[in-house]
């Protein structure tokens, strides 16, 4: 976070010389409204999602003559995901504006989205004034109530004069420690009332506790246990992105020669053509991932949480393995299971110090074993059709196309499992996709929000015909803004990760599974946008360089097999070393 | 081990900081036997103390899951600790011209203070430990209980005791044993 005014850069200027620049720079600020954006613009703020509404019309009043960047969607749940999108590509907390009521409601998934996967938002929403709170006014909801459970923090600003402090703590909040989603309510006699201008002072939030130094003993110890591993294995997740700590782990792998499987938040962290990097594990993981993470002696968790998705039954998950696990947050460490050691810090801190400790652990024979797994049930062979396509030559056309290099957002379902398997993320802040919450609805504006985050960089989002419809409305938001995403639409019909599951598990009982869509390429024209349709391998081809060549947005409507499942699976209540690799009914 | 749990935690006196906690609370499906709250020494905070049940690992998580709300000054496990732990109960009972004696005989040892007198019930005022109060109570209750009001364990660390900051020293797994 940027505390400091753009003014108070010189340093050899005189005390008057830096008073007279701060005056002449100093904004123009009548109303609370004006000293958000002031104070905004001075927490390093330049661009917000949002939508207006009666409650906020002060605050867009202001923005009027802001030069802070205004994107309008076409939704709030969609303003959400775009900023967690912008978030989770250029590692700044994404703004999101709303009304009160209905428009802070409409925020709800996005906040809890964000929350589970340790995003950072400021989720600032409006309020009716403070003349009528809790009279069941007009569009007036408890936004702060209901959003208890699904933010780091919340504010409620019922004085202008607090709201320069919490400002400067919401931002300090949301991203340090752990990060996440902090909310701020503001009624609107308090935006609308007079203000003047107060600098954006130094974050003090009373009672919250920055993550400790790592614990330099501890890391030694921890040390001297990896050195005599026979079989260790490298267990990482979303918090080596949000940490940074993407160098100090290849740093540390590669020194020691440790194989790294990695959960689908963390992909990216780790790159993907590294000779030691063995996949996703989990219930969608690879063969080899689950056999590694089940047969292990020490086990380096960094910056995971044991989701349930990970470990699968825990009796049976990595039952033999002296367990280290580093994370940021202290109420992780043995939450689901119980570890022998635990180094609670920033992963990139913790990292760095392990890298200057030697640590040579023979893993030859672990690694020649680990070989031999990927070489039984290789993830990347997939079978052509002679007449149709596959969703997952979907992933690889894509994956070579772009050269690996795409920033690639997902849906939630089976598209989502098949681009953490079948596209090679070579850095972190590449892949963005809901990971603990599991939203549909995600992976659209979340193209939106890194579109305008890395106007220089491609965006697809692997969208399905279900998710993609959950947030369709948001295609008018990429027109306006001239956006050139890549929405491939993997369309089977169906829900496909339910109907896999109601295929396994209810008896193909295809309940409510089946969906119908619109003509994608004809909704693509209606909007404005390049549609295309594939149905044939050499169709995706063509359709993909047509797409990339395009300037401009571009639907591809992929029609591909309709009952594709998701190989390996770890089915539900099963243990890590129970994957079925295929389905016989 | 599954026993009782005090936790005593010092909070920024906010607006909704009783919600915040009691939320944390419920959606984590940790109980709460009794929750007290009030001023401390300190202006702008108060203390609350908890009374709930859990093992190790659980009283462990609802120590780590509070000490992340921003609200949260400090939070102590003094479930082990050598405390003072006190309730204030107030026990109306029937009482008639034949019991009235034989009630007095059985408050004389308690040492309460009968704070209400009517025709034909009283009330008295106890402090004391949990277990003190149940005492009494059963003891009324042959009697006629008429109504209770109990204002849940408060609690403080005697002099001289760990105050048992963050979690407790048994089975330390966050260490580095095991």
């Amino acid at each position: 976070m940027c505390a400091m005014g753009s003014y108070a850069k010189s340093e050899d200027s005189s005390d008057e010389q830096q008073l007279e620049q701060q005056q002449k720079v100093q904004p123009v600020v009548r109303t609370g409204a004006e000293l958000l954006c002031s104070l905004l613009l001075e927490a390093g703020v330049d661009v917000l999602f949002g939508y207006p509404g009666g409650a906020v019309l002060p605050i867009y009043d202001a923005l009027y003559d802001s030069p802070l960047r205004h994107i309008l969607t076409r939704h709030e749940q969609g303003a959400v995901h775009a900023a967690e999108g912008y978030a989770r590509v250029t590692g700044k907390p994404g703004v999101v504006l709303t009304t009160s009521g209905p428009g802070a409601t409409n925020a709800v998934t996005g906040i809890a989205d964000a929350f589970m996967d340790s995003t950072p938002l400021i989720v600032l929403t409006g309020q009716v004034g403070t003349s009528v709170i809790g009279s069941d006014a007009f569009q007036e909801a408890d936004i702060v109530g209901i959003t208890l459970p699904i933010t780091k923090h919340n504010y409620q600003v019922r004085d202008i004069r607090d709201l320069p402090q919490v400002i400067a703590d919401a931002f300090h909040i949301a991203t340090t420690g752990r990060k996440g989603p902090v909310l701020i309510d503001l009624p609107k006699d308090v935006t609308a009332g007079p203000a003047s201008y107060v600098p954006l002072p130094q974050p003090a939030p009373k009672g919250y506790r920055l993550p400790p130094m790592p614990d330099e003993v501890a890391i030694s110890q921890a040390i001297e246990a990896i050195r005599v591993a026979k079989k260790p294995l490298l267990y990482v997740g979303g918090g080596i992105v949000n940490a940074g700590a993407s160098e100090a782990l290849i740093a540390f792998a590669q020194a020691t020669r440790i194989p790294v499987v990695s959960t689908l938040m963390g992909l990216g962290g780790f790159p993907a053509d590294d000779a030691l990097f063995i996949g996703m594990l989990g219930m969608h993981g690879t063969y080899a991932a689950n056999r590694a993470i089940t047969e292990c002696d020490v086990m380096i968790a960094v910056g995971v949480r044991f989701d349930d998705r990970v470990t699968g039954k825990l009796e049976r998950f990595s039952p033999h393995s002296y367990k280290i696990h580093i994370d940021i947050d202290q109420a992780e460490i043995s939450k689901i299971v119980t570890v022998h050691q635990s180094l609670i810090g920033d992963a990139r801190e913790v990292l760095a110090s392990m890298n200057r400790l030697p640590c040579q652990p023979d893993t030859t024979a672990w690694l020649a074993t680990i070989a031999a797994w990927d070489a039984e049930w290789p993830v990347h062979v997939v079978a052509a059709l002679e007449d149709g396509l596959r969703p997952q030559q979907v992933i690889s056309l894509l994956a070579k196309a772009t050269d690996g290099q795409a920033i690639v957002t997902t849906e939630v379902g089976q598209h989502q499992m098949w681009t953490a398997l079948f596209y090679p993320f070579s850095r972190p802040r590449q892949f963005l996709t809901s990971g603990g919450l599991g939203t549909m609805g995600y992976g659209f504006p979340a193209a939106i929000g890194a579109q305008i985050a890395a106007p220089e960089h491609r965006v697809i989002c692997v969208a399905g015909d279900a998710s993609f419809q959950m947030n369709i409305q948001e295609l008018q938001t990429v027109i306006e803004n001239k956006l050139p995403i890549i929405i491939a639409v993997i369309n089977n019909n169906f829900m496909g990760m339910v109907r896999q599951w109601q295929q396994f598990f209810y008896e193909r009982r295809y309940a409510e599974s089946r969906i119908s869509s619109p003509d994608f390429v004809k909704v693509a024209e209606a909007y404005g946008a390049l549609g295309l349709r594939a149905t044939t391998f050499s169709e995706a081809q063509d359709a993909i360089a047509q797409a990339l060549q395009y300037d401009g947005p571009v639907i591809i409507d992929f029609d591909v097999e309709e009952e594709e499942n998701v190989f390996p699976m770890v089915p539900p209540g099963k243990g890590t070393d129970e994957m079925t690799l295929m389905w016989e009914e | 081990m599954e026993r009782e749990r005090t936790l005593s935690i010092l909070v920024n006196d906010h607006p909704g900081v009783l919600a915040r906690i009691a939320g944390l609370f419920s959606r984590r499906w940790f109980n709460i036997s009794s929750i007290t709250v009030g001023a401390c020494e300190t202006q702008g905070m108060s203390r609350m103390t908890i009374v709930s049940h859990g093992d190790d690992a659980m009283a462990r998580q609802m120590v780590s899951q509070v000490m992340k709300l921003v609200d949260v000054i400090e939070v102590a496990d003094i479930s082990t600790q050598k405390a003072v732990r006190r309730e204030l109960a107030l026990i109306k009972v029937k009482s008639t011209k034949e019991t009235r004696m034989d009630i007095a005989h059985i408050l004389e040892p308690f040492r309460v203070a009968t704070v209400d007198v009517g025709h034909d019930s009283l009330m008295v005022e106890i402090t004391g430990d949990t277990e003190k109060i149940d005492a009494l109570i059963a003891l009324l209750t042959p009697y006629g209980i008429i109504e209770i009001a109990r204002t849940g364990v408060t609690a403080l660390v005697r002099a001289g005791a760990d105050r048992g900051l963050t979690t407790e020293g048994e089975n330390e797994i966050n260490g580095n044993v095991l």
